[in-house]
C-alpha cells in the first residue's frame, strides 16, 4: 500500500510493504542516499535521521509507523541554523576521515543541541555513544560539538 | 643522517593546451614499483602519471589518482604539486582518476607508501609546471625569467607587474617541459602549503550528505542483489528452495552461483536479486540453503588453540632463523623467563558494508564503480572469474566509507561482476549485510608465540628464541601469518632463533591495518617488558640500552623500491621524546599506572605511553596517550596526520580491550556491532602527540601509529595489577 510521509518538508509517496524500514526507502525508493547503512540492527547510528526532532534509527524503523510525523534527514540540516553551526564545525575542525558515519553523526549532533544548546562534555559523550565512528575520530566530534555549544548558533 | 629513497629515476614531461586554452602538463615516471605481497599482484614494472591543468580562469585542476579510504590521500597528493607550483590552494580542485593503469601506474590504498613514493616525484611536477608559466611570461615581458618571481598563482617582476598563471598558461602549453631532474625545488623553509593543516577536499560534500561513496552509486534501472554464502569457510553448494524465494513479491530473481576454491574470487553462493535491498534481504532470509561443509565444518577457535598448546610444547616445525648458539646460550643462562602470548582473528569492520555496482553492457564489457584500495587486483580477479581480457573492464574509483586493508582483497567485485554477467543491460548493485562483511571477512590472522630470554649472571639478555604457532592453507602459510626473521630485537642480540609451526585452516585471511605488526607488538613488547621487569629496570631503558650506539641497517628493496634500513638513533629519539612527554620517571599515582611500547612499522617509529586505570567488573580504563612519532622532514598535512595518530591509537586499545572473531563450526561466530563491540566516544582517552621531525624523507601516516598502543596498555595495567595479559583482547576478569 501507498504511504505519504514527511520528508524534509515535503509529501512523499512510498509505495512500499508497510515493515520496509524508512532507511531503505530513503536510499532506493527516493534515491536520497545521504542517509547511510551501517548494521540493519539500530547499533551504529549511520543511519540515524530526526522524527519529529528525535533522532531516530532509520534503519530500524517501518515506514508504516510514521503516519504524521516529521521526517528530516541530512539532506535538510542546512536549513536549520543548528545544523548549518554544525557542519561549519565540522569542517573547521576537520572532524573526519572516511566520512562514511559523519551523516549520523551530525543528525544526532543537531538533535543535541536542538534539545539541550549548551551540553556538557559528559552530556556530549553520552549523547553520542550510540554512533560509531570505526576510524575513530571521536575527540573532534566531541569538540565539534563544544564549539557549537560554546559559540552558540545565532550568526550562522 | 639522510636515507635517500630513490624512486624517481627519468620522469618524462609532456605539456599540452586544455581545450579552450591552458595548460595540461603530463607527467611519467617510469618507477619500479613492486606489488606489495598484500595485493598478490606479480611484480611489473608500473608508470607513474600526474596530471596537473590550468584553464585560462586561473582554476588549477589536479587529478588524485589513488584510492581515498579516508587516509586523506586525495588531499595530501595534490598538495605536494599545488606547493613546488607556488598556487593558491583556495585555487586548486581535485578530481579523482578512474582506475587506467596505462595513465597512472599504480594505484593502489595500503602499506602506507603513498607518501614515500610520491614525495619526490609530485614536487618535481608542480615545479616544472611552476618553471614553464615563468617562461611563458618572460616571453610574454621580454625579460629575463630569473628576474621574476611567484606568489598564490600569481607571476611578479620587479617593476610591480603581475600574470595570473591562467593568464600565460595557453602561451606555456606550447613550451618543452623540462627535465624534472634538473627542475629547482622549493627550500622547505619557503613551503607554503606542505605543512599547513588543510581539511578534505570532500569534506563539504560530505558534511551535506551528497552522494559521495561507493555504495551511493545509482544508475538508471538500478537493481540491488545480496549473495547468501555458506556460515563454513570452503562449503559447497547442494540445494536450496529457490522457487519458493522467487515466487515472493518483488523478487526480480534467484541465481545459484557455482564459485570455486579461492575467496578472493567467487565462492559458492545463492544471488537474490530485486528493485530495493531490503526486500532482497528480506528474501534472502527465507532462503533455506544445504551446503555440504565437509572436512572444514569441525574447525574452532578451541580447536585451534588446543593444537597451538601441542605445537608450541615441541620443536617448531621448522627453523625461520637463527643468530649465535641459542641452545649454549640458554644452557648457560643463570635466569630462563618463559611465556606464551597469543592473539585472536579480528575484522575489519569497515562503516561502508563491502558493495560493489557492476553493469554487463551488450558489447561484453564490464563497468564497475568500486569503492577498492586495489583495483588491480580487482580487474585481475574478474577477468579470471569471467574468462575476459583485462581491456573488456572500466573501473570508477569510487570513495570508501574505510579500507582498513579489507578492501585490498576484492571478492566483492568479483561477486558483483559475476552477478552482472548473469544479467547483461541491468546494473546491478550488491551490498553485503553487516553480518556478510564480519562473517565473509579475510581476517587478521591468530597467532601464538612461546617466547623465552636467557638471562646471564649479571641479568644482561643474551639470549631470545620465539616459537610462533601460524596458519596454512594448502601448505602455504596464509595471508598475512609471516613473521620476518628481522622483527626488533633480533639483530640486536648475540643468539636468537626464530621457530614456526602451523595448523591448516580455512579460514580467510589478510591484510588489517600495519599488517603482523598490529600482533607481534603485542607479543614482543609486552615479552621485553618482562624481560625488562626481571633485570629491575623498565622497558624504555631495557630499549635503550639493547639500541645501544648502533649505526641504521642498510636499506633492503621493498616491495615498491628501496626502503631505509632500521634506524637505531631515529628509534631512541622517539623512545626518549615519549619518555619526556609522558613524564615518563614520574609515577601516575592515583590508582593509575603508566606503560610503554614502542614499533617500528611502515617506515615510521613510533613510541607511546598509556596511563591506565581498572573500573568496575575489572574494565580497563585508558585515561592518557602520549605519541612521539618520526615520519621523516616533514608532517605533509597536520590535520590529516593527527587524525591518523588518534584513530591508529583509539583503533589499537578497542582490539586489545574487546575484540576477538571466534571460529565454531567452521566459520565466525561474531556477526554484528552486538558481537564486535568497536570503542565509542564516551571510552576515548586524551592523546598528546608530537612529531620528532628528522632528516629523511616523509613517510606515511596510515599504520604505524597503531602497533605501540596494544603494549602499551598491556604493560601499563602490569605496572597498576601486577597481572600480566598475555592473551588478547583483554579478559577484564583478569582484573575484577
Amino acid at each position: 500500500m501507498a504511504y505519504r510521509v514527511d520528508i524534509n518538508g515535503e509529501a512523499r509517496e512510498l509505495d512500499v510493504p508497510a515493515e520496509m524500514p524508512l532507511l531503505w526507502a530513503l536510499r532506493n525508493e527516493l534515491g536520497m542516499v545521504g542517509t547511510k547503512f551501517g548494521c540493519g540492527m539500530g547499533l551504529c547510528g549511520a543511519c540515524t535521521v530526526h522524527v519529529d526532532g528525535v533522532a531516530t534509527r532509520s534503519c530500524s524503523l517501518p515506514v508504516g509507523s510514521i503516519g504524521d510525523k516529521k521526517v528530516t534527514t541530512i539532506e535538510a540540516l542546512a536549513e536549520t541554523s543548528v545544523g548549518r553551526a554544525l557542519q561549519e564545525a565540522w569542517l573547521d575542525t576537520d572532524v573526519m576521515q572516511c566520512g562514511y558515519c559523519q551523516a549520523g553523526q551530525l543528525m544526532n549532533a543537531s538533535a543535541l543541541l536542538a534539545r539541550n544548546p549548551k551540553p556538557s562534555s559528559d552530556q556530549i559523550q553520552s549523547a553520542m555513544a550510540g554512533n560509531i565512528c570505526r576510524c575513530a575520530c571521536y575527540t573532534r566530534i566531541h569538540d565539534a560539538i563544544a564549539l557549537v555549544a560554546e559559540k552558540g548558533t545565532a550568526n550562522v | 643522517m639522510s636515507e635517500s629513497i630513490a624512486l624517481s629515476r627519468r620522469t618524462l614531461l609532456k605539456a599540452g593546451a586544455l581545450a579552450g586554452g591552458g595548460l595540461v602538463l603530463t607527467a611519467s615516471m617510469p618507477m619500479i614499483a613492486r606489488a606489495a605481497t598484500v595485493a598478490g599482484a606479480a611484480p611489473a614494472a608500473a608508470e607513474l602519471s600526474a596530471y596537473v591543468s590550468i584553464a585560462p580562469d586561473n582554476t588549477i585542476t589536479i587529478v588524485g589518482k589513488n584510492p581515498e579510504i579516508g587516509q586523506g590521500i586525495k588531499t595530501m597528493l595534490p598538495m605536494l604539486i599545488a606547493d613546488e607550483l607556488d598556487a593558491d590552494w583556495d585555487q586548486v580542485r581535485i578530481t579523482q582518476a578512474d582506475f587506467d593503469p596505462q595513465k597512472y601506474g599504480f594505484q593502489f590504498a595500503g602499506g602506507s607508501f603513498a607518501t614515500p613514493m610520491n614525495w619526490l616525484p609530485m614536487r618535481q611536477v608542480g615545479a616544472a609546471a611552476r618553471q614553464m608559466l615563468l617562461a611563458a611570461a618572460a616571453q610574454r615581458w621580454g625579460v629575463p625569467a630569473d628576474t621574476l618571481r611567484t606568489e598564490k598563482g600569481r607571476i611578479l617582476d620587479r617593476s610591480g607587474r603581475a600574470l595570473s598563471y591562467g593568464e600565460v598558461a595557453t602561451a606555456a602549453a606550447a613550451l618543452t617541459p623540462p627535465d624534472p631532474a634538473q627542475v629547482t625545488l622549493k627550500d622547505p623553509k619557503d613551503f607554503t602549503i606542505i605543512g599547513r593543516a588543510i581539511a578534505g577536499i570532500d569534506s563539504p560534500r560530505i558534511v551535506r550528505g551528497e552522494p559521495i561513496f561507493g555504495v551511493d552509486t545509482q544508475l538508471p534501472g538500478l537493481r540491488y542483489a545480496v549473495f547468501e554464502r555458506p556460515a563454513t569457510f570452503g562449503a559447497r553448494f547442494v540445494s536450496a528452495n529457490l522457487n519458493e524465494v522467487k515466487a515472493m513479491p518483488g523478487v526480480e530473481d534467484v541465481i545459484v552461483m557455482q564459485g570455486g576454491d579461492d575467496p578472493a574470487l567467487l565462492v559458492d553462493g545463492v544471488a537474490v536479486i530485486a528493485r530495493n535491498w531490503w526486500i532482497a534481504d528480506q528474501a534472502r532470509k527465507k532462503l533455506a540453503v544445504q551446503w555440504d561443509a565437509g572436512e572444514w565444518g569441525s574447525h574452532s577457535t578451541a580447536g585451534y588453540n588446543a593444537r597451538a598448546a601441542e605445537l608450541m610444547a615441541a620443536a617448531p616445525g621448522s627453523v625461520l632463523g637463527e643468530a649465535g648458539d641459542v641452545t649454549a646460550a640458554f644452557a648457560g643462562a643463570a635466569k630462563v623467563i618463559e611465556a606464551d602470548y597469543s592473539y585472536p582473528f579480528l575484522a575489519h569492520v569497515a562503516m561502508e558494508p563491502m558493495n560493489c555496482t557492476a553493469l554487463m553492457h551488450e558489447d561484453g564489457k564490464v563497468e564497475l564503480w568500486a569503492p577498492t584500495q586495489n583495483p588491480t587486483a580487482g580487474a585481475q580477479g574478474i577477468a579470471k572469474q569471467l574468462g575476459i581480457a583485462p581491456d573488456k573492464i572500466a573501473i570508477h574509483i569510487t570513495r570508501m566509507g574505510g579500507g582498513f586493508g579489507r578492501r585490498l582483497t576484492n571478492d566483492f567485485m568479483v561477486q558483483a561482476a559475476a552477478i552482472a554477467a548473469e544479467k547483461p543491460g541491468v546494473p546491478i548493485q550488491l551490498i553485503w549485510s553487516r553480518e556478510d562483511d564480519v562473517r565473509q571477512d579475510f581476517y587478521r590472522p591468530a597467532g601464538w608465540h612461546r617466547m623465552r630470554a636467557a638471562l646471564d649472571a649479571s641479568g644482561q639478555l643474551v639470549g631470545m628464541d620465539n616459537h610462533f604457532v601460524t596458519f596454512t592453507h594448502n601448505g602455504q602459510v596464509s595471508l598475512e601469518t609471516s613473521m620476518t626473521p628481522d622483527e626488533f630485537p633480533v639483530k640486536f642480540l648475540d643468539h636468537m632463533r626464530l621457530g614456526q609451526s602451523t595448523i591448516e585452516t580455512r579460514v580467510p585471511t589478510g591484510a588489517l591495518r600495519a599488517p603482523r605488526s598490529n600482533a607481534l607488538s603485542f607479543a614482543y613488547q609486552s615479552f621485553l617488558d618482562e624481560v625488562a621487569h626481571a633485570q629491575g629496570k623498565d622497558l624504555p631503558t631495557l630499549m635503550l640500552e639493547l639500541l645501544g650506539d648502533r649505526e641504521p641497517f642498510p636499506g633492503t628493496n621493498g616491495p615498491f623500491g628501496p626502503q631505509p634500513g632500521f634506524s637505531p638513533p631515529r628509534a631512541k629519539a622517539v623512545i626518549e621524546k615519549a619518555m619526556a612527554l609522558s613524564d615518563w620517571s614520574a609515577p601516575a599515582g592515583g590508582g593509575r599506572a603508566k606503560g610503554f611500547g614502542f614499533y617500528y612499522s611502515h617506515l615510521g617509529y613510533f613510541a607511546e605511553v598509556v596511563e591506565a586505570s581498572v573500573g568496575s567488573r575489572g574494565t580497563p580504563v585508558v585515561h592518557n596517550v602520549w605519541v612521539a612519532g618520526d615520519v621523516g622532514s616533514h608532517v605533509i598535512n597536520p590535520f590529516g596526520a593527527l587524525n591518523q595518530v588518534e584513530g591508529s591509537v583509539i583503533d589499537g586499545l578497542g582490539q586489545a580491550m574487546g575484540l576477538a572473531v571466534e571460529i565454531e563450526n567452521g566459520g565466525a561466530k561474531q556477526s554484528n556491532f552486538h558481537d564486535y563491540q568497536l570503542p565509542r566516544m564516551p571510552v576515548t582517552p586524551k592523546i598528546t602527540t608530537e612529531f620528532v621531525r628528522s632528516d629523511n624523507p616523509p613517510t606515511g601516516m596510515g599504520e604505524p601509529a597503531l602497533p605501540p598502543v596494544i603494549p602499551a596498555l598491556t604493560n601499563a595495567l602490569f605496572a597498576l595489577t601486577g597481572k600480566r595479559v598475555r592473551s588478547l583482547p583483554i579478559d577484564p576478569k583478569q582484573f575484577a
